[in-house]
């Protein structure tokens, strides 16, 4: 399957060399600098929408959650009031776990094989930490970013802000975020090609976006660290962007263009690939639903008639059989037998 | 994709979507109306007259971090005092002294970038501006 | 049976590095004793199921009919429309592998087809390819970029692929347990045994049940009068072991409950045993407190092997229970221990067969407890009835009778992750026996592993399959029986009855199977019994032999 990360990342380089490149034809600001970022942006919404639109036009016909804990039945049995949760309010606490930390990654064991035909089953906390830190940390770049889209910068920004270079490493100050972000994007793609498995069902589609955040967040890092953007002058630009009235900025350079075409290429991308499941898990009918299902009936929609083997028939079928053996009757036989009916006693 | 067709929860659903849409969409309505002029670090005429800073001027608008941190490691720790630029200009390694010298004006001068980009440089956690202290 | 290998062979056997081919470019390889025979025509057509036919899986050619692929194209579209679990199942998942080695078919065979992941992949490749616009686009630029991002055509071998390992999945959800969004295999096994059904690909230990359940009421083909035939004789054996008379009442109207359970409890054993457990039961209580029950020859399964087949065929299968509880006119229904009967009547019989608005709610008649858990589908677990008797103080009981047994319990898979049942059997169990032992975390509750032949792989002929599967459960009874000396394994579930039988006989057969009501009825003290000298299996009691040899 190594074709599948080779096509990724030569996929990424020539979004790369199209940017970078790019930017610099004539008009290649314009194109690269507003057109496809609106253009990433509409897709993306629209996109996102209509995907879960599209799921929702599809009924939940059964109540089928997972039931992770004990389900609420006799008063003195303590019930796992969010794991099985039986009401909205257990429902909402188990989505917000399992959205906000990643809960059922938490539970991932490892299964190993042992001498003396054991196996074990230990405690695997590196997938979760890791996709937390991932999403945690892409999630408080993002948020940071508000700076080049507010003006004036909200005051909560520039707490988050100090809080996230609260150690004050070099100038200008370290953010532990975006360094947090790389290191979580390269586990992720580590743990791709190295774990056999995980290599066995990856495929291209798992590659290419991991690719494109590293390049977002390389380029980022590049931009504020080393080579230096002009920061005015990129608010100044972003900000026309967010107040509708477009206009490039001179001298922002390059890397920018690149680092505002991944980003762009990530959007327009989002609503038709696997990074769906950000509006998928709320709508996973085995999480997001009550174990109430005999408690309140659910009513599902097409539910249609269909063919039963009746009583009637059944009875019919076996009733000299069950007569003999005693068993109740709805009919007696009937007297098909022209015979005169034998009286009892 | 069928158009006609019935969405299940779609009360549930379509709150949810316009709560994404908002969040999404939070830096356009956020700038609705209010202009964002971008800021022009201004001049002092002492600066204006002394016509180049210590480096030249896009060096100094993407480094002067950099060169305020050095000045400041070599006067702590190796009380060196003295800068020389490359065409062999000397300067006092000072941010009062030196630096708001010609940049009279923090609020003008540094203030006005910073604020725009959310820069809260911690410059001024141990230095003063002699003017806001006056 | 005898080319299944022995247990050390298979366990040194098992291998977790993937083949050095992609998964696409590795042809299945349909394996003797992996996979399971053909349906029956007879037994297909007898419920009306499409393109009955003799065929064969090992053979080349499948018979199917000619248009396979329009009905199966048109039975996805149709199946995404309808469950919004398989579109968004099918869009959602990251392939980040955390279900990988948590399927008990995949821990014990090592084939990276058994991941969860990758079963689901099998249908996905073929969505991607039919039914997303990115799977069009991509895939007509070529053969290699529709690999890339994991799209197939539909093909001969893609089928059998999806026949081969659709039914290597037990439909447990242990893998829905650790998927951070809750994706279900189950689901995707469900639906994709829909469409095999489509064009007439099934196995004949799924089929058969079924046309024997539609036609006799039960999975074994058990007809009526055979059914009471097999209680009488189990009422003998009650009179032998305990002096006491037991007469349950058959199809008897204006009774109060309707008593449901699996067929296997009246037919094979250990599910007898649990089967008498049940018959002691109510028969103490009957005597005791005036308990009327009765159970039902028409809706004599519990079970329901349509689960196995398509959403329809479990209807058409589970609503006698309705039917038969609202001709009789009783008030609500009690349900024996069972698994998928279990998944089925908890999360699917209201919604299909309801609303059972001919019953009542259910209430103890002997505790007044209200069972406000199963207000509207009016059908209780004999674990949790039992449970609150229990409570209650409603029943005398000679612990001491199981003395001889170290018990530790196996959640079954649906109960527990279908249903949360995980409390009221414990609760019975450490009431009615002494010493009881659990497994290790990670093998019970909600991370309880199948017994390994469940959703109707319980045949004969799979039986390496079926020893892979039961491999992780066993292999956590052997911890306890190493660590604790268990010796007895019990279970709320019929399958798990016959198919746990036969796994920890491969894997650790110092341990027998039992069901937790076989406990019961061997505690409980039937009014006016004479002294137990054996249990229910008619093996001596220790420790109670010496008074009677006297």
């Amino acid at each position: 399957m190594n074709i599948s990360y080779m096509y990724s990342l030569i996929a990424v380089v020539v979004l790369f060399l199209l940017a970078y490149v790019g930017v610099k034809l004539p008009g290649g600001e314009v194109f690269f600098g507003v057109i496809i970022p609106y253009l990433a942006l509409i897709i993306f919404v629209l996109g996102f929408v209509n995907r879960v639109i599209d799921w929702a036009r599809s009924p939940v016909p059964f109540r089928i959650p997972t039931t992770c804990g004990q389900q609420k039945s006799l008063p003195w049995i303590k019930s796992a009031s969010i794991d099985n949760p039986s009401g909205t309010g257990g429902v909402i606490v188990r989505m917000i776990l399992e959205v906000v930390f990643l809960r059922s990654l938490f539970r991932n064991t490892k299964c190993e094989l042992k001498a003396g035909d054991k196996i074990s089953y230990e405690w695997e906390k590196w997938l979760w930490l890791f996709s937390l830190i991932f999403h945690w940390s892409f999630f408080i770049v993002l948020f940071r970013h508000l700076r080049f889209f507010t003006e004036p910068v909200p005051a909560c920004l520039q707490l988050l802000e100090k809080l996230d270079g609260f150690l004050q490493i070099g100038l200008p100050g370290l953010m532990l975020s975006g360094v947090a972000l790389l290191a979580a994007v390269t586990f992720l793609f580590l743990r791709r090609i190295l774990i056999p498995q995980v290599k066995y069902i990856s495929l291209g589609s798992d590659y290419f976006p991991l690719f494109l955040i590293f390049g977002i967040a390389f380029t980022g890092i590049l931009m504020r660290y080393f080579t230096k953007v002009d920061i005015v002058g990129a608010k100044a630009f972003t900000m026309g962007l967010v107040t509708l009235k477009p206009h490039i900025t001179e001298g922002v350079g390059s890397v920018f263009y690149v680092h505002l075409f991944f980003v762009s290429v990530l959007l327009a991308y989002f609503p038709f690939s696997k990074l769906m499941h950000l509006g998928g898990i709320f709508m996973s009918p085995t999480r997001n639903l009550a174990n109430t299902s005999r408690v309140k009936r659910h009513v599902n929609p097409w539910n249609y008639p269909v063919k039963i083997h009746t009583y009637e028939a059944y009875e019919d079928e076996f009733r000299e059989k069950m007569i003999e053996a005693g068993l109740p009757v709805e009919k007696m036989m009937e007297p098909e037998t022209p015979e005169e009916p034998e009286e009892k006693e | 994709m069928p158009n006609n067709k019935k969405m299940y929860d779609k009360g549930k659903v379509v709150a949810g979507l316009c709560i994404f849409v908002v969040l999404i969409t939070f830096p356009f309505w956020f700038n609705l109306g209010k202009a964002a002029p971008v800021p022009e670090p201004k001049l002092s005429d002492k600066a204006k007259a002394a016509k180049e800073c210590v480096m030249p001027k896009a060096y100094m608008k993407a480094e002067h971090m950099q060169i305020l941190n050095e000045w400041r490691d070599t006067v702590v720790r190796d009380a060196k005092r003295i800068y020389t630029n490359p065409s062999g200009k000397k300067f006092n390694m000072s941010l009062s002294n030196t630096c708001l010298d010609c940049h009279t004006e923090k609020a003008e001068f540094c203030d006005a970038c910073h604020n725009y980009a959310s820069v809260t440089p911690y410059c001024w956690d141990c230095h003063i501006d002699p003017k806001e202290a006056k | 049976m005898s080319e299944t290998p022995k247990p050390d062979e298979l366990f040194s056997n098992i291998d977790y590095r993937p083949p050095s081919s992609g998964w696409m470019d590795t042809p299945v390889d349909i394996k003797k004793g992996i996979y399971s025979y053909a349906g029956n025509p007879k037994s297909l057509e007898y419920v009306g199921l499409p393109f009955a036919r003799q065929w064969n899986p090992i053979d080349e050619d499948w018979s199917l009919p000619e248009n396979w692929k329009e009905i199966i194209s048109k039975g996805f579209r149709e199946r995404l429309d309808r469950f919004r679990s398989i579109k968004v199942f099918m869009d959602i998942c990251v392939r980040c592998g955390a279900c990988a080695d948590k399927c008990h078919f995949f821990i014990g065979s090592g084939d990276p087809k058994n991941m969860p992941v990758l079963r689901a992949e099998l249908l996905r490749s073929v969505y991607r390819n039919d039914f997303t616009t990115a799977g069009k686009i991509i895939g007509s630029i070529g053969k290699n970029f529709k690999k890339i991002i994991g799209a197939r055509e539909l093909d001969l071998q893609v089928l059998k692929e999806w026949w081969y390992y659709l039914f290597q999945c037990t439909e447990c959800r242990r893998c829905s347990v650790f998927c951070p969004y809750g994706i279900d295999t189950a689901e995707i096994t469900i639906m994709g045994r829909e469409l095999l059904n489509l064009i007439g690909l099934n196995i004949d230990w799924i089929i058969t049940p079924v046309a024997n359940c539609y036609r006799t009421g039960n999975h074994l083909g058990i007809q009526p009068h055979a059914y009471k035939d097999m209680m009488d004789f189990f009422s003998d054996d009650i009179e032998e072991i305990t002096g006491v008379k037991v007469e349950p009442s058959f199809n008897r109207k204006g009774a109060e409950i309707l008593f449901v359970t699996p067929s296997g409890d009246v037919f094979a054993d250990p599910g007898t045993y649990t089967c008498v457990g049940y018959m002691m039961l109510f028969h103490y209580l009957q005597e005791k407190y005036g308990f009327d029950i009765t159970w039902s020859t028409y809706a004599s399964e519990g079970g329901n092997f349509g689960f196995f087949t398509s959403h329809e065929m479990m209807k058409r299968l589970n609503a006698k229970m309705y039917a038969e509880a609202k001709r009789l006119g009783v008030k609500w229904i009690i349900g024996g221990e069972c698994g998928h009967m279990w998944r089925v009547i908890h999360q699917y019989m209201d919604t299909m067969n309801g609303p059972a608005d001919f019953l009542e709610e259910p209430v103890s008649p002997i505790t007044g407890t209200k069972f406000e858990n199963a207000k509207s589908t009016k059908m209780v677990h004999i674990a949790e009835f039992t449970a609150d008797l229990i409570k209650h103080n409603k029943l005398e009981l000679d612990t001491s009778r199981n003395d001889h047994l170290k018990v530790t319990y196996h959640d079954s898979c649906n109960t527990s992750r279908g249903m949360g049942l995980l409390e009221e059997p414990r609760y019975v169990i450490k009431n009615v026996c002494n010493n009881y032992y659990e497994m290790p975390v990670n093998t019970i509750r909600e991370q309880t592993f199948c017994c390994g032949s469940g959703s109707g792989l319980n045949a004969g002929e799979n039986m390496e399959l079926r020893m892979q599967g039961g491999l992780p459960r066993a292999n956590a009874v052997k911890y306890v029986h190493e660590k604790h000396g268990v010796n007895m394994l019990s279970c709320i579930c019929a399958i798990d009855r016959a198919a746990l039988s036969a796994s920890v006989e491969y894997w650790v057969p110092e341990v027998e199977v039992t069901g937790v009501h076989e406990m019961v009825g061997n505690a409980l003290i039937l009014p006016g019994e004479h002294k137990r000298t054996t249990d229910l299996r008619s093996e001596p009691l220790p420790g109670m032999e010496d008074d009677d040899a006297e």
